[in-house]
């Protein structure tokens, strides 16, 4: 009895398992017709538009280099990948490529020689793309002058680099899907959730990533795993949820990069400058509009209620009068937008803290945009203070005029002093 | 401490003031002047101690009076990874041309900073110092080392709009930058005319070099001068024949 039993056992896993792996990690969706990808004004203008919306540039440019022509270096925590080139070259882009094997790419992450893409290219969200969407881009591209850059291998650490385990991980966490509307919910939510979900692929930062390297499906927040910055949750009020926001704010910071309630600084400045300040104000409104109507997250436990000690806040306060009153004034309430107010701000009051501690190391402007060409900037203090006195000057702003976040300790502000870069 | 930060911000206030009348781009609050958006620059650029000395200029070299188009090329030079100094990367990256040829104008239309003779130089051997001043005034024409006057000016303070002058510089940053063209952590434009140069110099020809630079004065007008003869010896992306 015993034996039939785990003949059956045995049988029912051999079973599931050839039905995960028959599962189909891969769809045709035929174009409607060369017309669709064909090289003429109109698809090549729709084309760059939604690579705009993409921020493919981003990935695939090397600084100083040609546009897409490839060789950025992205660093994650299974190696190092390098991205492609996008341009038609016949040799080293994708002058050989078809209408296709584009398609291919976006939506099933295989590329024109069968080979599975590893997901440092979101095609899980690009997979929402419309054939139409993707033909339009298909167009644009090709319509680039080629540039003979050969791609660079990626630098993967073993075992990351075999297409095996990346066919289980695609098991697992991948399946093929066009994004699907849903009527009751109107055009421009639609559309917000078109964009924000497919192209816009804000959840490849904003999603915290398990041991595997997958996002979760929702916008919760997301530490970067190199380079360290806090890409916050969308959807907690206490992060960057943008329930209580007007809805020109959210436009304004996504299209100018400033708003009377923060600027986009750290990565969030070259999705402004690269991306966002480039679509129409429609398409911002319609993510502004998804994004607000993201079901709220459950309100975190309240904060442990730590304080830093008197004579810490005390420092801080001391700090704040000398380096900070003049921009951010004596209440916190700043200049907006040239200096965004600190009372309320929740960038400044996130943990992880990292995001506040670069703000006072490095300084920096937020990006130079048609609606804010002449960004104003902040100053870099991380020459002019240690880290004993950067920790009490963000323990004391993250205290006062409403802010209740815990303090910063001294090691946690020497971790981030060198300036993340590719 | 405070007293020096008292200090710079009275310098920075100054200098705002001296700008025209804010035109209310960003509030009646804050002045609408460059002076005051560039305040993260001149933090680093312009930060001097109580007594009015520079302070890390070896490391944040002055940038008021340079030449404008040097001053853009390095902006442009940092953002597209020519020059390695990841903060200066980070602060220019997503700066529109515009806006970097903006900045480039007013520092470059700021007096020069006042320069001291570097003692430590000027009292190096007599040896090393005539060395210095024969390759600056003459090169060595057996190496096809042009003189540093053939471009940077008869005084050695520049030519306008790209090349810039070589004096009043800490002697620290000389070699540095001479060190990074030879490492080729530094490039400019090519063809790449310093390049060249620094990998035809020895250390010890360096040394001399950055020790006579920093032992002379600066001239009563510190200024680039307006044109220099061309063509200029070596070809040289940044500072083109025709602009």
């Amino acid at each position: 009895m015993k034996k039939i039993l785990l003949s059956l056992a045995a049988l029912l896993v051999v079973l599931a398992a050839a039905a995960a792996i028959a599962w189909p990690r891969e769809e045709f969706i035929p174009s409607s017709g060369p017309a669709a990808w064909a090289s003429t004004p109109a698809n090549i203008a729709r084309g760059a538009y939604l690579a705009r919306a993409g921020d493919c540039v981003a990935c695939h440019t090397a600084r100083g280099g040609p546009e897409y022509a490839g060789g950025r270096a992205l660093d994650t925590p299974f190696g190092r990948l390098f991205g492609p080139n996008l341009t038609p070259d016949p040799h080293t882009g994708i002058g050989l490529w078809s209408a296709d094997d584009f398609w291919n790419a976006l939506h099933n992450g295989k590329s024109r020689d069968g080979r599975l893409l590893y997901p440092a290219f979101p095609y899980t969200h690009y997979t929402k793309l419309a054939r139409a969407d993707s033909d339009a881009l298909f167009a644009y591209f090709r319509s680039l002058a080629p540039q003979r850059r050969p791609n660079r291998a990626h630098a993967l650490d073993f075992p990351y680099d075999r297409q095996a385990l990346l066919a289980l991980w695609r098991l697992l966490y991948f399946k093929p899907a066009v994004f699907e509307a849903q009527a009751a919910r109107g055009a421009e939510w639609n559309r917000g959730a078109y964009l924000v979900e497919g192209l816009g692929h804000c959840g490849a930062c904003h999603s915290t990533r398990n041991r595997l390297g997958a996002t979760g499906e929702t916008l919760s927040g997301g530490l970067m795993p190199v380079g360290g910055w806090y890409a916050p949750s969308l959807v907690a009020s206490g992060e960057a949820g943008l329930g209580d926001w007007e809805r020109e704010h959210i436009v304004a910071l996504l299209q100018t990069g400033v708003s009377p309630r923060g600027s986009a600084t750290g990565p969030m400045a070259e999705v402004v400058a690269r991306s966002l300040q480039h679509l129409d104000r429609g398409d911002l409104d319609a993510m502004a509009a998804y994004l607000q109507a993201l079901p709220p997250a459950a309100p975190r436990p309240a904060a442990s209620g730590e304080r830093a000690s008197e004579a810490v806040l005390n420092e801080g306060r001391r700090l704040y009068r000398s380096f900070c009153v003049d921009c951010h004034g004596a209440d916190g309430q700043g200049k907006p937008p040239a200096y965004p107010p600190l009372a309320g701000n929740r960038a400044l009051s996130l943990t992880p803290a990292v995001n506040a501690i670069r703000m006072v190391l490095h300084g920096g402007f937020p990006p130079g945009t048609a609606g804010n060409p002449r960004p104003y900037g902040m100053p870099p203090y991380g020459h002019e203070l240690d880290d004993a006195q950067v920790a009490a000057l963000l323990s004391y702003v993250r205290d006062s005029w409403g802010n209740a976040a815990p303090p910063v300790a001294a090691p946690e502000v020497n971790r981030y002093r060198s300036v993340p870069l590719d | 401490m405070s007293r020096r930060r008292t200090l710079f911000t009275v310098l920075g206030l100054c200098m705002g003031a001296l700008q025209a009348a804010p035109q209310g781009a960003a509030g009646a609050q804050v002045p609408d002047t460059l002076s005051q958006r560039l305040l993260a620059c001149t933090a680093c650029h312009a930060r001097v101690d109580a007594r009015g000395n520079p302070v890390n200029d070896a490391y944040f070299p002055h940038i008021a009076g340079k030449p404008a188009g040097y001053l853009y090329n390095q902006l442009r030079n940092f953002r597209e990874g020519r020059r390695q100094y990841p903060l200066m990367t980070y602060l220019v990256d997503h700066l529109p041309d515009a806006y970097l040829r903006e900045i480039a104008g007013h520092f470059a239309a700021q007096p020069p900073a006042a320069h001291s003779v570097d003692a430590g130089a000027a009292a190096a051997s007599p040896q090393l110092l005539a060395q210095g001043r024969r390759l600056v005034m003459h090169g060595d024409p057996a190496r096809k080392l042009p003189a540093c006057i053939a471009c940077h000016g008869q005084r050695l303070t520049g030519v306008a709009p790209d090349i810039p002058g070589l004096l009043g510089l800490p002697r620290d940053y000389v070699n540095a930058q001479f060190g990074a063209w030879r490492n080729k952590a530094r490039r400019a434009h090519a063809p790449d005319c310093m390049a060249q140069i620094a990998a035809r110099l020895s250390f010890e020809d360096v040394n001399a070099v950055s020790h006579w630079l920093a032992a002379q004065p600066l001239p009563a007008d510190p200024r680039p001068a307006d044109a220099i003869a061309r063509p200029l010896p070596l070809a040289c992306g940044s500072a083109p024949e025709q602009p």
